[in-house]
């Protein structure tokens, strides 16, 4: 196990930059969750540390030591590609057994069995040994993947949407499984996801990027509780947070500098004690079982808040609003006070 | 999401019955067409000289060995009291070379020829591959300056008929020692296999996705062996296809062939014409030397018919 730094990193393809100047520490043992839009950089950043692609300028550390110039082999690192993991002219378990078989490791085959078989039965897919990789469901070859990076103990596991291709129950599963596996082997994981679940549940910190630059790195409180703007804000939280303009709330205290202001959805109460922020209208109720969402039409404005399952309002009712610690937004979606 | 998969990319659309009759005759008919000619040559192998040239043609008609003992024998006419004192004719070819008052007087040059064209053809298919592989791996997989101009020079070297060359190429072969060689032969039809092999297998190894190696990589092995263990056989559809082409071009070679071998280094080609009976060409013993010609061709392909039919789509219809 190892810790990583990136400093200063930078990469461009052709007129595009990647990434911008990235500043990162992710330390001995951490799991970190990169989160951004498609296109922020997040691959070419897990590419940058495994040496498959070379930085720009910058330089990139891995346990210490100065991995800039060095090819993958030497950096000790497992990938986990978006797509594309299997070798489709192998069985499962020669896919799973081929990191172990590198000429850099020199496993017997006792050995390697061993561990495929011990990697195989945390994944269940024991019985799918013999498959051709060719002869699997995305699911099962996700987990493959997710064996043959879990098989080599590599002082770093590099991550790229490694759960995207599951149906719900498995990532469930994966997700709690991965975490335990993580947390047993102290690894240091840099993971990519689009899911904010994944993020949250699994993350130590997660890093915020957008056009290749870190926006905002922290615990997963610290970016859902206190995100430096508006973006990081919308990123994390479902549904996303209520951003209206300050003027749809005249009666919330707040800086005289704020544009925008910002209400996650579970902290609206409605007709609570003491005066109201505001007062909106129903439009209409989702019904998810465990809660409903109230859409809400505010003046000209639409925010969503969470009701009660067995709430008695009815599209059309009216409803008063109260704002629990709202965030406040500056013209550049800053958020003041960060 | 994960949705269900079969290893085989039928379409579950069936063809109507009446599509599957029509393409069932045409492909029929087209196999009667191309076959008629090499079943020809076959028969004609086992004709005997007075058969092979008869008017109308025989259709049916006793076969003999005649033409298969010519191939591979060499004869003279000798008197009929010389014939009686050699003693019993030792084996089968003795015989039926008696029966015309002649006696094998040594081995022909089929075979030497033949296995020139098996040295010169396979060896120059080797060679067209393996450089073939090595530089469209390199074309596709690393920034190679002046990458487009180097492969449409590559492929340049194929937009004129080879004989246009084969003048100079003489000279220059005569010059340097290497005509009628066999190492010049592999030479010359390397060199014009290699451009083939190069645009076929870069679209091949095109089409197998870099991560394939990248993994491999992070893994700890080295990109050499990453192309050994995970290229390579990802792209032995594509080679196989290649390497039939390239063989096919060097083994039936004809011009090159008669401009710059005589002797030596002779392939089948120019010899099997030459094959001179008595009082004009010996068509059974060509069309013997035809159809064994044949052999070595074919079982290279039905080696390779598993790869070759999917490989033959260059790479559109692959998995
Ligand atoms: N090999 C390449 N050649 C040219 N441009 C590239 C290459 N790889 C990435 N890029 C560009 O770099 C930027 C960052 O790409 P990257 O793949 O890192 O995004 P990402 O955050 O992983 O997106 P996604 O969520 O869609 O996977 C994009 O604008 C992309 O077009
Ligand atoms: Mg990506």
């Amino acid at each position: 196990m190892a810790d990583v730094s990136l400093k200063g990193v930078s990469k461009s393809f052709r007129d595009v930059a990647a990434i911008r100047s990235l500043d990162m520490d992710i330390a001995d043992g951490e799991f970190l969750v990169l989160l951004g839009p498609t296109g922020a950089g997040k691959t070419t950043t897990l590419r940058l540390v495994a040496g498959l692609e070379r930085a720009d300028a910058g330089s990139i550390w891995i346990d210490g030591r100065d991995m800039t110039k060095e090819p993958p082999p030497a950096r000790d690192v497992t990938f986990v590609f978006q797509q594309y993991s299997l070798y489709p002219h192998m069985t499962v378990y020669d896919n799973i057994a081929f990191p172990l078989r590198s000429p850099a490791r020199r496993l017997s085959e006792d050995q390697v069995k061993a561990r495929v078989d011990e990697v195989a039965e945390m994944l269940r897919i024991e019985h799918k040994l013999k498959n051709k990789a060719t002869a699997l469901s995305g699911g099962e070859m996700q987990r493959v993947a997710i064996g043959r990076a879990l098989v080599r103990r590599p002082a770093i596991f590099l991550m790229d949407e490694p759960l995207s291709s599951l149906d719900a129950k498995l990532r469930a599963e994966l997700r709690l499984e991965l975490k335990r596996i993580q947390r047993e082997l102290g690894a240091t994981i840099l993971y990519v996801t689009h899911d904010q679940i994944e993020a949250m549940t699994m993350a130590d910190r997660i890093g915020v990027l957008r056009e290749g630059a870190l926006v905002q790195i922290g615990t997963p409180r610290e970016i859902y509780e206190a995100p430096v703007d508006a973006y990081v804000a919308a990123k994390l939280g479902s549904p996303r947070i209520n951003l209206l303009p300050r003027t749809a709330f005249p009666n919330v205290p707040g800086p005289p500098e704020a544009v925008t202001i910002g209400a996650r959805t579970e902290n609206i109460l409605f007709d609570g004690a003491g005066a109201a922020s505001a007062e909106g209208a129903v439009d209409w109720i989702e019904h998810l079982g465990d809660q409903n969402h109230l859409h809400l039409s505010v003046g000209a404005h639409k925010m969503v808040m969470l009701a009660e399952p067995d709430t008695e309002l009815a599209v059309g009712d009216r409803v008063h609003l109260h704002l629990q610690a709202p965030l406040f937004f500056d013209g550049d979606g800053r958020r003041i006070g960060a | 999401m994960s949705a269900k998969r079969t290893n085989a990319a039928y379409s579950v659309v069936e063809p109507t019955t009446t599509s599957k009759r029509v393409a069932g005759t045409l492909v029929v008919l087209y196999a009667i067409v191309t076959m008629i000619p090499l079943l020809w040559i076959f028969a004609t192998g086992w004709k005997s000289p007075p058969d092979s040239i008869s008017y109308p043609p025989k259709i049916l008609f006793e076969p003999t060995a005649e033409g298969h003992c010519n191939l591979f024998t060499t004869r003279t006419r000798q008197t009929d009291e010389f014939i009686e004192s050699l003693g019993p004719p030792r084996g089968m070819c003795d015989r039926i070379t008696r029966e015309r008052n002649m006696v094998i007087a040594g081995e022909s040059n089929y075979f030497p020829r033949f296995v020139n064209s098996l040295i010169i053809a396979f060896g120059s298919t080797f060679f067209a591959v393996l450089l073939g592989t090595i530089s469209a791996y390199a074309f596709s997989r690393f920034k190679v300056p002046l990458a487009d101009d180097l492969l449409f020079f590559i492929l340049s070297t194929r937009m004129m008929p080879p004989i246009a060359v084969a003048i100079p190429i003489y000279l220059m072969y005569r010059e340097v020692g290497l005509s009628d060689t066999r190492l010049g032969m592999i030479l010359l039809y390397t060199a014009v296999n290699v451009s083939l092999a190069v645009w076929l297998l870069k679209g091949f190894i095109d089409e197998i996705p870099r991560e394939y190696e990248e993994a491999a990589m992070v893994d700890g092995y080295t990109r050499l062996q990453a192309f050994w263990k995970v290229v390579l056989p990802q792209a032995s559809t594509g080679i196989a296809a290649t390497a039939i082409f390239c063989l096919i071009f060097a083994w039936n070679e004809y011009a090159f062939a008669v401009l710059l071998t005589s002797g030596t280094a002779q392939t089948a080609p120019p010899f099997i014409p030459t094959i001179i009976g008595e009082g004009g060409m010996d068509w059974p013993a060509v069309g013997a030397g035809t159809t064994i010609f044949l052999v070595p061709i074919l079982v290279f392909t039905i080696l390779l018919r598993k790869h070759l039919l999917r490989g033959i789509t260059f790479g559109a219809v692959r998995k």
